[in-house]
């Protein structure tokens, strides 16, 4: 694929709210995991939360999408000048050619699991001020950013999972390369809702402590919550060291709906079509921010796909100890991560794993340490089988 | 400067109340045939074991009949496909199951229930069973689905110079939620769009954006179709090509971008 630009990008998780929050986390091994008293979950779980969402005031002229999901949408938008660099680039082409494509998994669900709780006694109705399209709807966060910034263009959100907020990489790759539009704003958003706290515990994929992603011990994920943005444009625009979107690759698993598959077939396919995009060979590859969401299964079908097509030579790490496990947005908080990887010369490590899996013969950082990053690879895979890998690079 | 986004149309599914297959809706849109009032009727798909087909859920049925339907319009094999799925919502029944039974004192949810919920849960089940491994997508874009759907499927043609399979659906919501959604029952249709013609192309579209208003159908029916299943957007398109007619139709978007669609049958 032809570069693209990524001019501005941001994350907020439990790390905290921004890029300086994030770094210093990756450097010093910080997590955001805390056991969960989310609202009024009963699970003994780890999860990390975002601090401060339920503060966001949404502009009066938008209250309709006012519901957590949006909220923590905002705050993510507002963070480190991105929605600044927004607007610029809305006067730069217009609004509507500044496109919208948001990755999510469960959006705002969380306004009708509370709804359900207020349905009216004798007809079963729902709670009049309870707005279906706005807050859980999937498209509502998408909606939602394009009514923010008054764009006009093309606008989708992507629900695949928890690859969803990869993929909106792809998706607006190729309206760029088309031409279709000028500029485009992608990235995700999930936060926590009861249907996927009790939703993973049913499935028995939720950790009763910190996750460890590759440890020998892993016994499942926590759950977390983000909001991550980058603002893709032609690479015409870049500057030396400004970071690249370089090649994407996608892929189905076509096994199961919530295992993936044991040799991790559809993911190594995801990550040699982002090689073949991004016309570098796997020995290009610095680093590898692994999918690694600490369930016994993921972790052992991702590591064959990564041996296979890796071997040792490329040292990885999945930061979900640090973040949890953001579902639809972890695409997006994943490839920030990438983009702060090359941009600091740091290769993150993996807080809470300690005793890795000696099962999975991959080079495998524990701890963060400085490294050149010239090319980062990032894995993202979801329920359904759907897999994205992404490639970023620096503008030489 | 807008490009120019085209297609063949190689293969068509469709499905909605009254009108089972793409057949018949031929014959409705081409004025051949009245519109009888009736439920869609969701066959049981045949290409999944007998144990999943008793679980499919209705908009399992309905994606794959759809899906399957195109594809054998176009001769196309299933199991090399891209796929793009656009889809309003996801799958309303289950998704009231889980917030009804999250409501009560007993949260233990079905494991099944809830990996039924993902919204890429019919494109996971086309998956297993079209063993199809390529890249399968997965939009939500509320009322503007369709079109969501077609500028995707579009740029992965135009992109990858493969076939791609559009695959855009909906479904209803029960009670409670019906009163906020009130989409009236299963519909979609399905088209396998191609990068080149073939002896297998129905026609050639072409899609640019517009502001103008979209087209309405003068049958109060077929109009009524169109308003309420987000997928039925894509009707008046389906009637030009129906009638074999060339022509200019203009598709509900996303305000104020529209879709114009230049219709030139093979």
């Amino acid at each position: 694929m032809t570069p693209l630009l990524l001019s501005s990008f941001t994350a907020t998780t439990a790390l905290g709210c921004g890029l300086a929050a994030t770094r210093a986390a990756l450097a010093s091994g910080g997590s955001g995991l805390q056991p969960c008293r989310f609202e009024s979950v009963d699970l003994p779980t780890w999860i990390g939360e975002v601090p401060g969402v339920d503060t966001q005031v949404l502009p009066p002229a938008l209250a309709a999408y006012d519901c957590r999901n949006n909220r923590l949408t905002q705050m993510g938008l507002e963070a480190d000048g991105f929605a600044d660099q927004v607007r610029a680039a809305v006067a730069r082409y217009g609004p509507a050619r500044v496109g919208v494509f948001l990755g999510t998994s469960t959006a705002g669900i969380l306004q009708t699991e509370l709804a359900y709780r207020r349905r009216d006694p004798d007809s079963g109705a729902l709670p009049d001020d309870f707005i279906y399209r706005t807050t859980h709807n999937s498209f509502s966060l998408a909606e939602f950013t394009r009514d923010y910034f008054g764009l006009t263009g093309m606008a989708m959100a992507i629900s695949t999972a928890c690859s969803s907020s990869a993929k909106v990489f792809a998706a607006a790759a190729r309206q760029l390369a088309l031409g279709s539009i000028d500029a485009a704003i992608v990235g995700g958003v999930d936060s926590l809702c009861l249907t996927t706290l009790y939703g993973f515990a049913s499935l028995q994929l939720t950790s009763t402590q910190a996750c460890r992603p590759y440890d020998a011990g892993r016994d499942g994920i926590s759950i977390g919550e983000g909001a991550a943005f980058a603002l893709l444009e032609r690479a015409d625009r870049a500057q030396r060291g400004d970071i690249l979107l370089l090649g994407t690759g996608e892929s189905s698993d076509a096994y199961h709906m919530s295992s993936p598959h044991p040799e991790g077939l559809g993911a190594r396919l995801a990550m040699e079509a982002a090689l073949r995009s991004a016309g570098l060979s796997s020995d290009e590859i610095d680093y590898i921010n692994l999918h690694g969401t600490a369930t016994p299964a993921n972790d052992a079908a991702e590591g064959k796909a990564v041996a296979a097509l890796f071997g040792r030579r490329v040292p990885g790490s999945s930061t979900k100890g640090a973040t949890g496990h953001t579902l639809g947005a972890a695409g997006a908080v994943e490839a920030v991560i990438c983009a702060l990887a090359i941009g600091d010369s740091l290769l993150p490590g993996s807080p809470g794993t300690e005793n890795l899996d000696p099962a999975i013969a991959i080079d495998y950082l524990l701890q963060a340490r400085p490294g050149k990053v010239r090319y980062a690879l990032s894995n993202s895979f979801g329920f359904g089988g759907s897999n994205c890998s992404l490639i970023f690079g620096a503008a030489a | 400067m807008n490009p120019t986004l085209n297609a063949w149309i190689d293969g068509i599914g469709f499905l909605a109340p009254g009108l089972p297959d793409w057949p018949t809706a031929r014959a409705v849109l081409r004025g051949e045939q009245a519109l009888g009032a009736a439920p869609s009727q969701l066959p049981a798909p045949a290409i999944l074991p007998p144990a999943e087909r008793r679980r499919a859920s209705r908009v399992v049925k309905l994606t794959l009949a759809i899906g399957l339907e195109a594809a054998a319009h176009a001769a196309a094999d299933v199991a090399t496909l891209t796929t793009v799925f656009a889809a309003s919502g996801a799958d309303g029944h289950n998704c009231h199951a889980l917030c009804e039974q999250l409501a009560t004192d007993d949260r233990q949810i079905s494991p099944t229930r809830f990996h039924n919920s993902v919204h890429n849960a019919a494109a996971g089940y086309w998956g297993i069973a079209t063993h199809a491994m390529a890249p399968c997508q997965v939009i939500c874009a509320y009322d503007a689905s369709f079109g969501a759907g077609l500028l995707d499927a579009l740029g992965q043609l135009l992109v990858d110079g493969q076939p791609v399979l559009l695959i855009a659906y909906d479904s209803e919501y029960p009670a409670p939620l019906h009163a906020k959604r009130d989409t009236p029952d299963c519909g979609g249709v399905a088209l396998l769009l191609s990068p080149q013609q073939s002896e297998r192309s129905q026609c050639m579209i072409t899609v640019t954006p517009t502001d103008e208003p979209a087209e309405h159908l003068a049958d109060a029916a077929l109009e009524s179709l169109r308003t309420s299943i987000p997928a039925l957007r894509s009707l008046p398109m389906l009637q030009t090509l129906a009638r074999g007619e060339a022509g200019r139709v203009c598709l509900d978007y996303l305000p104020p971008m529209q879709l114009a669609v230049e219709v030139q049958p093979c």
